[in-house]
């Protein structure tokens, strides 16, 4: 009983100091963002802004177009994650409980594709997207999110949860299949919609290899996008990098921190049915 | 048809159509394109194409470039993916602990780094481990270790980026462990502390043989997406110094987007799409007959 | 709506300049995009082979080879008004030549860029040199007299900049490609003396081995007193001037590039105006291409970037005729020469680089790293040869 009192500390200290090593980072990004310019190059360095201000956010807004960038990556995001939940959860459930032939097969090919990694279709995909002349346009942009094998897996995993009866009652109603999904096993669905929508606008907002190829209009630009292009551009201004930074990282972290019980509960349900 | 599976297909026939189209269709194209030469000029004329057989494999195959990106890629799996799966198994198990307190609080500041954007997150560590005005360097200093030029330095480029990438995203299979632990019936632990087990053992005896097919899993999936480096090396290091973070994918983008080989870039694709399988399936049949052992 | 992509700096004040074609263009919008240098020349090559090119872009004249290979650029003899407004007579010639490819006139010289040496004159002073160097020997003389003294690392020279090996080298009599620009040339012994003076300045301390970002803020460490000399172009002339102190301003100068044996050659840089061959604008692009090139406008240009105009008549009144600090590079500009004009060439130059950097830092002997470029070159250039041989272009 002795070493109880050593472990507790032991424990939590880790707990707690590794807590602090995942979010400092996130911290000094925001501190940074409101010192002075230049003030972060000296030495020593200095952890917290001799005197705050939001000059830097200013200067993004005025001259940098972050709005524009904001924008853009929230209506990407809320576009991409509209359709593809849609469509990953339909087929989803047809996997999990709509009786067809080849199901099994079909399904089996489409989970060992997951180990193509995506960059190899970019090349081409940008060639066909140039026939169709939908490069530098917000619908090429959200081209290769619009569905997953990934969520369709997802979905499946847990409409096979759902007790068959519920089904054949309502067949037996005489409810046609659509209304029956609509009606019946949206609602179950519910937890394992949000961990898809969310995990489909994370994606979607953090995405930057594709949207870095196919938009070359500034106006376009999604947040991740333009600040790497500011990156290259003003390496040396670090406080104002920092500023892009916060407005990135920002909302989408507080999206997690809101939905957090949902993102955690659909996951951890689709890992335990393994 | 009955109408059940008539239902089937207008319900996975969106989605099959996204993917057969965006996916499928470029990925086959891409096979066709590593067999020619296909480069600027023949963006500029078709009639500038050749086609190459198996030369652009050759060629990828004999370019020193490609074996320091294999090279720097193998490194960044070997020693990245026990580092990532530890650390999050730690933490997991730590998370776990029955002495454990504000376990929501922790379990969110841990997971919190991936959520955020990579490119946003990237930055900061450049800033970070600057080499002059850097934090970590200052602390370095404070316990007397001089500095280090963390991404200025080919030796120690590489590393830094390992460091990045577990921090970025050891919450992700955290969560997938702690799923897995729960999993795990109480009274086997039970039984092991009536036994007079130590923790240790009772994670050697217990925990680790419980959770081995998540292991494998999460073992398997991290390794084929570290094998898909490429964000962090653009936004901290465009593949420096000395292209010692130059992975398979960053040579890809190089070849494809920079200098639009577009031929031999497909040639990298695919190679590193080989290895990838190659390497999984290895790792499956290991622990596979040895499991059956 | 004219969409007009311009990089860097030039990026930064093309807006203001536009401003004033619209107002005497009504009916005429002008979007400026701005690309940051580093990552312009992907995404041009990206827009062209996406089919989603500007009307008018900022092209680094290095680059006009390139584009006219892939047929992107509209010829411009006809569309945009030469004789009057843009005599080539007017223009330094080094440049008008870099800007006619295939005997057609595919961009409009906007700006030159050259590179030569910005020094800190009371530094050098301190260390018993007066006078800025003029040959190779003297230059080393002044680096090792502050080494020893006041500054330990004199020379700001980022491993991942490719302009001051490129200058060094086309000091040189050898071109750096040779058989019209089918093969490598690297292994000369002009190339080689290049390559062992630039290697020496990190071998005896003088530069420090770094990448750019890891000089922070170039203009507040020159202005610190961390070094005293810097390789770099015209621009900084706008950047010491707006971010060093009004009193710092009588320490810096500028003096042309030394050479082996006094003043030496320097890369003829620069950038251009192209109209893409996709635009549906084309009229409107010539036009605006008239306004940034006329005299006054040009005049404004060189205030706000410290850009220097290609048009000697320009350089003949003030605000250019008075500034000191221009002066070294209106004579450096009768000493430029280009770099090969082939579409690899912005390649061939980046592992140029490569290959240097592997040498400064040990990890390959000199001879063998030539061999190496030379080999990497002939395998970049082996296309060309195919169609040059097949006769086609």
């Amino acid at each position: 009983m002795k070493g109880n009192r050593l472990s507790w500390f032991g424990v939590n200290g880790a707990l707690l100091a590794a807590a602090a090593l995942a979010v400092a980072p996130l911290v000094w990004m925001v501190s940074v963002s409101l010192m002075a310019a230049g003030e972060s190059s000296t030495y020593p360095p200095p952890l917290l802004p001799d005197a705050p201000s939001l000059d830097h956010y200013r200067a993004l807004l005025e001259r940098g177009g972050i709005a524009r960038q904001f924008l853009n990556s929230l209506g990407l995001a809320v576009a991409v994650t509209i359709i593809s939940t849609t469509l990953n959860t339909m087929a989803g459930y047809a996997f999990a409980k709509l009786h067809f032939r080849g199901r099994e097969r079909l399904f089996s090919t489409m989970l060992a594709a997951l180990v193509i990694p995506g960059q190899v279709a970019m090349l081409p995909l940008f060639l066909m997207l140039k026939g169709m002349g939908l490069v530098n346009t917000y619908a090429g942009a959200m081209v290769p999110g619009l569905a997953g094998i990934f969520g369709i897996f997802l979905v499946r995993q847990y409409a096979r949860t759902i007790p068959n009866e519920l089904i054949e009652a309502a067949r037996m109603d005489g409810a046609g299949e659509f209304r029956t999904f609509f009606s019946i096993v949206l609602p179950v669905l519910k937890p394992v919609l949000v961990t898809l929508a969310v995990f489909s606008f994370l994606g979607s907002w953090n995405d930057f290899m594709w949207p870095l190829i196919v938009l070359n209009d500034g106006d376009l630009y999604t947040l991740p996008v333009a600040l790497a292009s500011l990156s290259r551009e003003h390496v040396q201004d670090t406080e104002l990098m920092m500023a892009g930074a916060v407005v990135t990282v920002l909302p989408v972290l507080l999206l997690f921190l809101a939905l957090q019980r949902y993102y955690m509960q659909g996951l951890l349900m689709g890992s335990v049915k393994q | 048809m009955n109408r059940q599976q008539l239902a089937a297909w207008a319900f996975i026939a969106p989605a099959l159509a996204v993917i057969a189209l965006f996916f499928v269709v470029p990925v086959v194209a891409a096979l066709l394109l590593s067999l020619t030469d296909f480069d600027l000029y023949a963006l500029a004329d078709l009639r500038n194409l050749r086609f190459a057989g198996l030369d652009n494999y050759v060629h990828v195959l004999s370019m020193p470039l490609f074996w320091r990106a294999f090279g720097n890629t193998s490194y960044f799996v070997v020693i990245g993916v026990p580092l990532s799966i530890a650390v999050s198994l730690a933490c997991a198990v730590l998370l776990q602990s029955k002495l454990a307190r504000f376990k929501p609080f922790v379990r969110t500041a841990l997971f919190a780094p991936v959520v955020t954007t990579l490119v946003a997150v990237a930055l900061i560590w450049r800033y970070l481990f600057h080499v002059r005005y850097g934090w970590v360097n200052h602390l370095l200093s404070q316990v007397g270790i001089l500095p280090i030029d963390w991404l200025g330095d080919p030796d120690w480029s590489m590393p830094t980026i390992i460091l990045f990438a577990v921090w970025k995203n050891f919450g992700g299979n955290m969560i997938i462990f702690i799923a897995a632990l729960q999993a795990i019936p109480e009274d086997l632990y039970e039984a092991a502390r009536l036994d007079a087990a130590g923790p240790w053992a009772q994670f050697r005896h217990i925990t680790l043989p419980s959770i081995a097919p998540t292991l494998l899993l999460v073992s398997i999936l991290t390794i084929a997406g570290y094998f898909q480096l490429f964000a962090e090396p653009y936004v901290m290091t465009r593949g420096g110094p000395l292209q010692s973070t130059v992975s398979l994918l960053y040579l890809m983008y190089e070849e494809g987007f920079r200098w639009w080989n577009l031929g031999v870039a497909s040639a990298v694709a695919f190679v590193l799409f080989i290895v990838i399988v190659v390497v999984t399936r290895v790792l499956l049949f290991a622990t596979r007959a040895e499991g059956r052992s | 709506m004219l969409r007009f992509w311009a990089m860097g700096r030039e990026g930064e004040v093309a807006a203001e300049l536009v401003a004033g074609f619209e107002r005497e263009h009504p009916g005429v919008r002008v979007r400026v995009e701005q690309l940051p240098w580093s990552a312009a020349h992907e995404k041009i090559l990206t827009a062209v082979a996406g089919d989603a090119t500007p009307d008018i872009a900022q092209m680094g004249n290095t680059w006009l080879a390139e584009m006219d290979a892939l047929h992107a650029l509209e010829p411009l003899e006809g569309l945009v008004d030469v004789q009057q407004r843009l005599p080539a007579a007017d223009h330094f010639e080094g440049i008008w030549q870099t800007n006619q490819v295939g005997g057609r006139l595919v961009g409009v010289p906007w700006y030159v860029d050259t590179r030569l040496l910005f020094y800190r004159a009371d530094l050098l002073r301190d260390a018993g040199h007066p006078q800025a160097p003029r040959s190779w020997v003297e230059w080393q003389a002044a680096m090792q007299a502050l080494h020893a003294g006041a500054v330990p690392h004199p020379m700001i020279l980022p491993l991942d900049e490719f302009q001051p090996l490129l200058a060094l080298a086309l000091q040189q009599p050898e071109p750096l490609l040779r058989d019209g620009g089918r093969r490598g040339n690297f292994d000369t012994p002009g190339f080689r003396r290049a390559l062992d003076f630039y290697v020496e300045m990190y071998r005896r301390g003088w530069a420090p081995s770094a990448g750019e970002g890891e000089f922070g803020n170039v203009a507040q460490e020159f202005g610190r007193g961390r070094f005293a000399f810097y390789i770099t172009g015209p621009w900084y002339i706008g950047e010491f001037r707006r971010r060093l102190p009004a009193a710092m301003q009588e320490r810096w100068n500028t003096a042309p590039l030394p050479g082996p044996d006094g003043p030496g050659m320097s890369v003829a840089g620069g950038s251009s105006l192209v109209v893409f061959r996709r635009s549906k604008l084309k009229p409107e692009a010539a036009r605006l291409i008239e306004y940034l090139c006329r005299h006054d406008v040009q005049q404004r240009f060189y205030g706000l970037t410290g850009n220097l105009p290609p048009r000697r008549s320009v350089w003949t009144q003030p605000p250019l005729a008075t500034d000191d600090k221009a002066r070294a590079f209106r004579d450096q500009l009768e000493r430029v020469r280009p770099s090969p004009a082939v579409p690899e060439w912005e390649r061939i130059v980046q592992e140029m680089q490569l290959v240097a950097e592997r040498i400064v830092r040990g990890r390959m002997p000199v001879p063998q790293a030539l061999q190496a470029l030379n080999a990497r070159t002939d395998a970049m250039l082996e296309k060309r040869r195919w169609l040059l041989d097949r006769g086609s272009s």
